[in-house]
């Protein structure tokens, strides 16, 4: 493409590169064509990098970015865009922000942190189509999404008659369908409990979910396996049963044991890490649960961390929402048919709360004990956590801990004195930082060109001034350049990009669609033929390899 | 473009085409099941399966009218010179404002809100007008909702409030929420208890089990008894003499509300354009909200336009807020009542006046229209209007859903697909849109060039 034609040479930096095992040495990174190279000509143009850190644009592999759930929290708080709008330039639209941003500002805001790649964790196959049209208008960053199929009725039926293979097939058929780059379980059964059951929940994992003659964790050890043995290129992506709830420690254990012996993803953890009764004080499970981790090398996990301030519910799994409810705070639950639930609430996490006290040392703790910075990978299940704009502050916490013990100081006293923050003072270095922002989460994506900056990368590069406040640091790229463009220079927008669209397209037996297809006619409130999401919303896209393509990528087209 | 299904037909009818799975989008219910069979020689549509008398008519009645494409003081020109024009005129503008969209797909909704931002203008839906109060009411309490397959499929209680769907939304009943059976609604109607609370008996009354006349302007007061009973508190002993309902009405309707498997309240203009507005809509979803503590309850506003939730989609993911969005500072401010078209025109302010879909003139307050025939319009639409015939600048756009492709969103948010039936004389509105939007940058950068 013309516009990716200039040609750079990002000189001097200190390049962290953990993919291809290069630590802060000082090197010149060449871009043309929207890609890293080898070689540039004469005409290239040099961006002084002297001093500065030059790391690969992070991604982002777990927050909620996009589609129904999103735009209703945006039009539920319009307290949260008043008090930070965000005004359009020359080159960029405007836009509001809060936690849930409109989709100008969250492209712009997420390119501000260096973060050039997103991936909306949870989107009904029915609102697929939504999910596009708002990646068109969610600039500078790469994204894509992992489409809820945890709780879809076909398959559950399928499951229950033993049909295993049409079970593979029709995930096949529904990632392709929807346009995902995974697939992604939430709170496996509660569908049928929270519509069917009177709002009630799914409390172990062994308990039958009628009338489909299957536990919760057969559930999702079928997907777990099936999504494995498909060669998606990133594995299944599980949030847990029992999401919240103290002792859901057990709950998490039983549910990685369930997937030995293949891939899996285990998202937000932190929320999945509470060791206690049900029902008491929450106490920390981190080192249950990341001793589970650290030695299982087919699991790989986000933390989803929390930090105090505005954040939002925003979630797949509506009973949790109510569940967290209360003095009757404005409540959003969204039924999507033979598919989903949904739950949106604003929630704001207090350093004075013993619960939410412990929720944030958790997630810093299960990051600290880590072992394998390549499979426990950053976030914060935004907006659940908290907003992706905390992400800078989060890093220093992980980077400082003089800054941790001052912040130690003033969060609950009670919570502090009963986890094992205070006694780990381990500190992530920007090698590390790399890691678990950009380098893990590309390779459990099955990104090739991401995360990396050797040749044929794709040339998506954040340059950060080296601040020994690393929050001030990470806050502030003085360049961020995606797919070869200089978007900002010297922290300004000078550009504008729209980004690639990114999913995956697994085989499958076409003769699969006569199976769902009068499913459909009985329960769907849509016709078949205009369920599939065509081509023409694609637009600028490239599709993810599988595992056994050996790695080529797709360049997309329509 | 969408993989519309067609299939021509043999040689000795080479003219005739069948569209399967075509989407109506004369009204919110945006049903996907329309078989239209289309005579290509005359650019008509000759049938219509599976469609209402509402659809039927939306659908056979529609012609290419000889008209042009483009007017300025009702005088024909050139595509290119009308859209300079109307450019011109939004770019010279110091208070422009857009309004209509939901009758035309996301894909012009997003250009038209894209020009907005950059000529820093006003852009508002006509949800202003009709469900407006119900996104008011929203921001406030939140909402309890399902799309309507689930309707169909779970709910064994449904309630209608303050709407006549037997005529607004023929096959609101049919296709979703009565007489359709569901997963766990083996036997359709028979399985479920319908409901139906107006101020008269309307043609929508046979379909219930049930019947509720509340006193015109009661509906605020009987929603809040509701809750009340709900909740275990007490209420006026006078209820009735206020809402004209009987307290064993009430009781008996709570006890049901309380006791279903899945309920469903869905709520009509009658509810948002009567006095209390937002109020009502409030009370109505802080109900639905109330009622989770003893079961599955959702609500649903009864959306009318074909894509006026797309209108309310876009505008929410690009602004952060579903209506009457002003950007006069640069960012979207959003203020009903004071960037809502009806008021804006009312007092005055607006200086230039873009209508897409829409016909203001013909049913806006005297004091709007008044205001709205001094400044310069341009307008774009299928059909000459009232609108169309007094603005500077017109365009005859192509029909949407019946010419054109594109993304509408159903009342419950269902995106869907459009497939068009045959081709069209006129440009979309994405098209005018855009060729306008192209026009205002340049005369943006133009301008900069010449401050420098």
């Amino acid at each position: 493409m013309a516009e990716n034609s200039v040609e750079l040479r990002i000189k001097g930096g200190k390049v962290y590169d953990p993919a291809n095992g290069i630590d802060g040495e000082v090197r010149d990174i060449l871009v043309r064509d929207g890609r890293v190279v080898d070689k540039v000509s004469e005409k290239a143009r040099t961006i002084n990098a002297h001093g500065m850190v030059v790391m690969p644009g992070a991604v982002d592999i777990h927050c909620h970015i996009a589609g129904p759930k999103v735009n209703l929290s945006r039009k539920l708080q319009p307290e949260d865009h008043r008090l930070d709008v965000h005004p359009g330039t020359e080159v960029t639209r405007s836009g509001v922000g809060g936690v849930t941003p409109s989709t100008f500002a969250t492209g712009y805001r997420y390119a501000t942190l260096g973060y050039t790649t997103a991936f909306d964790a949870a989107v009904p196959p029915l609102a697929a189509r939504h999910v596009i049209e708002e990646f068109h208008d969610t600039p500078v960053i790469d994204k894509g999404f992992y489409v809820l199929l945890g709780n879809n009725m076909f398959l559950y039926d399928l499951l229950k008659q033993g049909r295993k293979q049409d079970f593979k097939e029709a995930i096949a058929w529904w990632v392709t369908a929807a346009r995902a780059a995974g697939v992604k379980l939430v709170n496996a059964g509660s569908d049928e409990f929270w519509k069917g059951r009177r709002n009630d929940n799914v409390t172990d994992v062994n308990e039958d979910i009628d009338p489909f003659d299957l536990t919760p964790l057969q559930a999702t050890a079928a997907f777990i396996e099936a999504v494995d043995e498909l060669n998606l290129p990133h594995p299944a992506h599980i949030h847990c049963n029992n999401l919240g709830h103290s002792g859901n420690v057990q709950t998490t254990l039983d549910t990685m044991k369930a997937a030995e012996g293949h891939r899996a993803h285990i998202a937000h953890v932190q929320f999945h890490s509470y060791a206690g009764e049900l029902g008491k004080r929450v106490q920390t499970g981190s080192e249950a649960i990341i001793d589970y981790i650290n030695t299982h090398e087919n699991i790989t996990t986000d933390i989803g961390m929390v930090m105090f301030g505005k954040a939002t519910a925003m979630t797949a799994d509506a009973p949790l929402t109510w569940m967290l409810r209360f003095k009757d705070t404005k409540w959003v639950n969204a039924d999507t048919e033979c598919e989903s639930g949904c739950g949106v609430m604003p929630f704001t996490y207090q350093d004075t709360n013993y619960t939410h006290t412990m929720q944030w040392a958790i997630g810093l703790e299960l990051f600290l004990l880590s072992k394998d910075p390549w499979r426990v990978m950053f976030s914060t299940d935004h907006p659940n956590g908290a907003s992706f704009q905390t992400y800078p502050r989060l890093i220093r916490l992980l980077m400082d801990r003089g800054f941790r013990a001052e912040m130690m100081k003033n969060v609950n006293q009670k919570a502090i004195s009963t986890c094992l923050l205070p006694q780990l003072d381990r500190e992530y270095s920007l090698s590390e930082i790399a890691i678990i922002t950009r380098a893990a989460p590309a390779r459990a994506l099955g990104l090739v060109n991401k995360g990396h900056l050797g040749a044929g990368a794709d040339a998506d590069i954040t340059v950060y001034t080296d601040d020994e406040n690393r929050e001030h640091m990470f806050n502030a790229p003085r360049y961020v350049i995606k797919a070869g463009k200089l978007i900002i220079e010297d922290h300004e927008f000078v550009d504008d990009h729209i980004g690639r669209f990114l999913h995956t397209e697994p085989e499958h037996d076409p003769a699969i669609e006569d199976q769902i297809r009068p499913f459909f006619e009985d329960y769907y409130s849509i016709r078949f033929n205009n369920y599939r999401v065509d081509a023409s919303y694609l637009h600028d896209h490239e599709v993810i390899p599988l595992r056994n393509s050996g790695g080529k990528r797709k360049k997309g087209s329509k | 473009m969408s993989e519309t299904k067609t299939t021509e037909a043999a040689a000795d009818e080479p003219n005739i085409r069948i569209v399967e799975d075509a989407t109506c989008t004369f009204c919110g219910c945006v049903c996907d099941d329309m078989e239209l069979t289309v005579d290509l020689d005359a650019n008509r549509i000759t049938k219509a399966k599976n469609a209402c008398v509402l659809g039927r008519a939306w659908f056979l009645q529609h012609g290419i009218e000889d008209h042009p494409q483009a007017m300025i003081d009702g005088r024909e020109v050139p595509l290119e010179e009308a859209m300079d024009e109307a450019a011109r005129i939004l770019h010279e503008a110091k208070f422009p404002i857009t309004y209509g969209l939901s009758d035309s797909p996301c894909e012009a909704q997003r250009v038209a809100v894209a020009i907005n931002d950059l000529v820093r203008g006003n852009i508002d839906t006509t949800t202003s007008v009709c469900h407006g109060p119900s996104g008011i009411a929203f921001q406030g309490v939140g909402e309890s909702t399902a799309t309507l397959g689930e309707v169909k499929n779970r709910a064994d209680l449904v309630i209608y409030w303050g709407g006549n769907p037997a005529e607004s939304h023929p096959r609101h009943f049919t296709r979703y929420t009565v007489t359709p059976k569901g997963r766990y609604i083996p036997n359709g109607k028979k399985d479920r208890y319908v409901v139906l609370v107006d101020i008269r008996k309307t043609p929508s009354s046979p379909v219930a089990d049930q019947t509720i006349r509340v006193k015109p302007g009661r509906d605020f007061e009987l929603l809040w008894a509701l809750r009340a009973l709900v909740r275990g508190r007490d209420i006026s002993p006078d209820i009735e003499g206020i809402t004209g309902v009987s307290r064993e009405t009430l009781d008996e309707l709570v006890e049901r509300m309380k006791n279903c498997n899945f309920g469903v309240l869905f709520f009509g203009m009658g509810l948002t354009m009567t006095r209390g507005r937002h109020f009502n809509s409030g009370a109505l979803l802080a109900l639905a909200t109330d009622l989770n503590k003893y079961t599955h309850f959702v609500a649903k506003p009864v959306r009318g336009h074909g894509n006026v939730t797309g209108a309310d989609n876009v505008v929410s993911w690009q602004t952060g807020y579903p209506f009457g969005v002003n950007f006069h500072r640069g960012y979207p401010r959003f203020n009903p009542g004071e960037y809502t078209t009806v008021d804006l025109l009312a007092r005055g302010d607006a200086d230039a006046a873009m209508m897409i879909a829409t016909d203001p003139a013909s049913n806006f307050p005297k004091r709007a229209i008044e205001n709205l025939k001094k400044i310069p319009v341009i307008s774009l639409d299928a059909k000459p209007t009232y609108t169309s015939r007094a603005a500077r600048v017109a365009f005859m756009v192509a029909t949407y859903g019946i010419n054109t492709g594109g993304t509408v969103y159903r009342m419950d948010d269902v995106p869907i697909t459009l497939r068009p039936a045959f081709d069209s004389p006129f440009p979309t509105d994405e098209e005018v849109l855009t060729g306008i939007h192209t026009r205002l940058k340049a005369l943006r950068a133009n301008g900069r060039k010449k401050a420098a």
